[in-house]
């Protein structure tokens, strides 16, 4: 450090210095970022192994410094399931897209939860498959254009979007589920602060914790970034919103 | 300590695999090897194993995909619709190298099938039923025996190679009881450096994949792979042969049909026809090379396989022979089992 200068922001150690491939303005990224900088700050990067299936951050591995395996697509529950079996100390991680979480992995996510699998997932709801090119998600909006939906989806046939944070939050065995977005500074401290909580919870041995993240693809909405973080606060929270969906320590002080 | 039991298929397959070290189970029930699994949650609470009764055989294979890649020894068993369903996971392991054993105990298909014994599942076994260009280790048990020392050899294997591993055990082999000698319970040490326990300082990171996006890498993988499949074609052939010195017809035959073979060819002997069994033990790596050995000798005048299925190993055979002598096919399908009789009369009938 150069005399006279304070340092107030470098990359942290556990993130490999490489250029990541992802999106102008898209949040995996600063994801990317937050669980390092937690990995560094609770000095659990030799205790911390993660997995990231098929999607936009199958190649995370490239830039997060720690163990990790990939997973083949939706199935980054049972793989994390498997780890976490058998190294029970360790810190371990899926790193999931919305299709891979909530359509091809429905059922190991779901099951991993009703288990209590003592991992955290990190669900990266972009509301579109962005890897193959911005095809409809089971979390794509009501009337959302995508290029599988070019006249908007149709909830008639195709049904619903997927409320997976509220899903989750409804297994007795899940410790910790919260959505959180990082639109403003604010919002992305909320962000790095839940998957703190949720690391903590799983070193305790709480259960499965959820953080689901309302997350951009500037790429295939065909927006800018900024216009993006309009769309989010315009489209996507009044739809998913953010806060917490259950944390059973707070329910333990309120019985 | 060693022990002498009388034991069913499944059940001393179980047993084997605690005492050969293993740390994680996974599996979903289904017939005719639901006893593994209940054999081991009836035996867990005196060991310090995991397992988990997966919600498909998809789950269950990336449990074991984790589990393994984590350093661990691992096992999954099913049969051959639930082995279908975990192609996928079977694949992946194999481009990540991760050692892992798994049994398909096969019934009679294709679709849901019978839950008869067959053989119907070798193509798949040995010719690669996933994606890519892989193989797995396959090993055929042809007794409750072998049931168990083909579990500690394919952990052993699965190791030495970093290659999954699979037993091809037809469903009598699973179902039927016999004598077997227990070997001592060993204390299993891993030692994978690769595995992802938690990257030290003293090392880099270790990374578990499949995927290399570039064509150049994914050919250098691939060479990789087959590389190391070269040197276990070299070390790890198997096989067993009975009467074929002298032998003018040979039956080539593994699983359950070796043992019926087996009485066939002593039926022959008694009534004094040249008749030979050659048995593949491991299917993948094949004989092939030493099927050849045995084609060559002027006295040789044919093969038959005789298999639970439409003829599927006799390609293997055939591949083997490569023209030099004639080879035939017998065998029954839909889960049934072929007699001694219609065996001996098949053959008898090629001879004229
Ligand atoms: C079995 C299988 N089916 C389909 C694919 C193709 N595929 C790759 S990524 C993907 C969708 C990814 O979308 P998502 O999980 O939402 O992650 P994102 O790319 O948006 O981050 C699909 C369908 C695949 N790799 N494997």
């Amino acid at each position: 450090m150069k005399e006279g200068y304070e340092l107030v922001y470098k990359r942290p150690s556990t993130l490999t210095d490489r250029r990541m491939s992802y999106c102008p303005g898209c949040f995996h990224s600063t994801i990317h970022k937050f669980m390092m900088e937690i990995v560094e700050e609770m000095d659990i990067q030799d205790k911390t192994v993660g997995v990231c299936p098929v999607g936009c951050s199958v190649f995370a591995y490239n830039y997060l410094d720690i163990d990790m395996q990939e997973a083949a697509h939706g199935r980054a529950a049972a793989v994390a399931t498997g780890i976490k079996r058998v190294l029970p100390d360790r810190i371990v991680f899926s790193y999931q897209g919305d299709g891979d979480l909530a359509a091809i992995g429905t059922a190991e996510t779901l099951h991993a939860c009703n288990r209590g699998e003592n991992f955290t997932f990190i669900f990266i709801n972009n509301g579109i498959y962005g890897m193959t090119g911005g095809q409809m998600a089971p979390t794509t909006l009501d009337g959302q254009i995508t290029s599988t939906c070019p006249y908007g989806r149709d909830v008639e046939t195709a049904g619903m979007p997927m409320k997976m944070a509220e899903i989750i939050s409804s297994f007795e065995k899940v410790s910790y589920v919260e959505r959180v977005s990082c639109n403003t500074p604010a919002n992305a401290r909320k962000a790095k602060r839940a998957i703190r909580k949720a690391f903590e919870y799983q070193m305790e041995g709480m259960g499965t914790t959820f953080i689901e993240v309302a997350a951009n693809c500037p790429s295939n909405w065909k927006l800018t970034p900024e216009e993006s973080l309009k769309w989010l606060e315009e489209k996507v929270y009044p739809y998913y919103p953010l806060g917490v969906f259950r944390d059973v320590k707070k329910l333990k002080k309120e019985e | 300590m060693a022990e002498v039991k009388l034991m069913k298929g499944n059940e001393a397959l179980a047993e084997a695999a605690i005492r050969a070290g293993m740390q994680a189970y996974f599996g979903y029930p289904i017939t005719p090897q639901s006893e593994v699994i209940e054999y081991l949650a009836a035996q867990e609470p005196k060991h310090d194993y995991v397992l988990i009764q997966a919600e498909s055989e998809l789950a269950a294979v990336n449990m074991l995909y984790g589990s393994g890649g984590a350093g661990a020894r691992v096992m999954t068993t099913t049969s051959s619709p639930g082995f279908s369903l975990m192609q996928e996971g079977v694949s992946y392991m194999a481009c990540a190298e991760i050692p892992c054993v798994m049994v398909n105990v096969v019934r009679g298909g294709p679709g849901l099938g019978t839950v008869q014994p067959s053989q119907g599942d070798y193509f798949q076994a040995v010719k690669g039923g996933g994606h890519g260009d892989y193989h797995v280790i396959v090993l055929g048990p042809n007794s409750v025996q072998e049931m168990v020392d083909h579990i500690y050899l394919a952990f052993e294997l699965a190791d030495k190679y970093r290659a999954p591993t699979l037993i091809l055990a037809d469903g009598a082999i699973g179902q039927m009881m016999e004598k077997v000698i227990l070997p001592a319970p060993i204390k299993y040490e891993p030692d994978k450096p690769w595995a992802t326990t938690g990257k030290t300082p003293d090392r880099e990171r270790n990374i578990l994949t499949s995927l290399y996006i570039q064509s150049e890498d994914m050919e250098q993988r691939n060479l990789k792979l087959q590389a190391k499949y070269k040197v276990i074609l070299k070390n790890e052939i198997r096989y067993e042969e009975y009467e074929i010195e002298d032998a003018e017809y040979i039956i080539v035959a593994y699983g359950l049909c070796s043992r019926i073979a087996k009485n066939v060819v002593n039926r022959a002997r008694d009534e004094g026809l040249k008749l030979g069994l050659f048995r593949p033990i491991s299917l993948w790596p094949y004989p092939w090379d030493r099927i050849g050995e045995i084609a060559d000798a002027d006295r040789v005048k044919f093969f038959i396989s005789v298999e639970m299925n439409a003829g599927q190993m006799v390609e293997d055979v055939k591949l083997a022979v490569c023209g030099k002598k004639p080879v035939f096919f017998f065998g029954r399908l839909g889960g049934i089992v072929p007699t001694p009789e219609e065996t001996y009369e098949a053959i008898k009938e090629k001879i004229g």
